[in-house]
């Protein structure tokens, strides 16, 4: 099932590592960022409510 | 109905809400597919042998390197023609998923240039350019940064946009331009005979799927992300005034 990568296993397995980690980082750091902006924006919305 | 309601940045939150997760799901699917497919159920190319299997990361990467900005270019000009501020912040939250794609583009190049060219960089006119695409998306993030007027930052990265379309063109259309440098030609065509082989095609072409489906998943995010931030940004400054 795994296949044989011979001689390039490095160029082929460093480039789906890299790749795939770039792509983890950044859906992960997009949703964290999504989900604080959305909190502080209702904070905010509650605040200016309360006061007015 | 117009394309222009979904400038209301309420109407485009609530539709891009309803979609997100389809548009998620489809891109997880597509690219789970796509990489599982090209990895382990293709042979090896006769003459790249293995490395062929990088060609499912690296086109699709590139292709979308190269669209993202297009598409950055489109909506800035949006907002200079129209003054949209939906399609001002969507430029903004394109950026660094474009700017992602331009670093795995020029990554797994390097790691199938090295055994295949022999080097991990040449000054090829294709990787020159694209190397110069990704310090425009640096250059149009860190000026969206350093501004704090939210309109005059949309301003002016909608110039530096502008600019730095020719590199996203010259990027795709170099290898046609001049003859010289390393890079071959496209690896897609809509002539069968230039077109990679159709057992490397279609997993490829499940691949690209699957990164166009990202893309507007993650611009759909961080969209609704930069309009909630603008939101509160006005609300502290009002609330400053006050």
């Amino acid at each position: 099932m795994t296949p044989d990568l011979g001689k390039y296993a490095f160029a082929v397995l460093a480039s789906y590592g890299v790749s795939l980690g770039l792509i983890i980082a950044l859906v992960a750091l997009s949703l964290r960022r999504a989900r604080r902006t959305r909190a502080e924006l209702e904070k905010i919305e509650e605040r200016v409510k309360r006061h007015g | 109905m117009s394309i222009w309601e979904y400038a209301n940045p309420v109407k485009f939150i609530r539709t891009t809400d309803r979609i997100l997760p389809w548009v998620s799901v489809a891109a997880v699917l597509c690219l789970v597919t796509g990489l599982v497919w090209g990895y382990f159920f293709t042979p090896d190319d006769y003459r790249q042998g293995s490395t062929v299997k990088i060609i499912y990361l690296h086109v699709p990467a590139a292709l979308m390197a190269i669209n993202a900005w297009i598409m950055m270019l489109v909506t800035s000009l949006i907002w200079i023609i129209r003054r949209h501020h939906v399609s001002a912040l969507a430029a903004r939250a394109a950026a660094p998923v474009g700017a992602t794609f331009t670093v795995i583009a020029l990554a797994t190049g390097a790691l199938w240039g090295q055994p295949m060219w022999g080097t991990w960089w040449a000054w090829d006119p294709r990787l020159t350019s694209f190397l110069i695409l990704f310090l425009f998306y640096l250059g149009y993030m860190a000026l969206w940064s350093a501004i704090e007027n939210d309109d005059t930052a949309a301003d002016l990265t909608s110039i530096l946009c502008l600019v730095g379309s020719v590199f996203a063109l010259l990027s795709r259309y170099a290898v046609l331009f001049w003859n010289q440098g390393l890079h071959q030609g496209a690896s897609l065509s809509l002539d069968k005979e230039e077109n990679v082989a159709d057992v490397f095609w279609y997993p490829l072409l499940v691949c690209i799927a699957g990164f166009v489906l990202l893309f507007v998943a993650l611009v759909f995010l961080r969209t609704q992300t930069e309009i909630r931030a603008r939101r509160s940004r006005a609300l502290l400054a009002r609330e400053g005034r006050t």
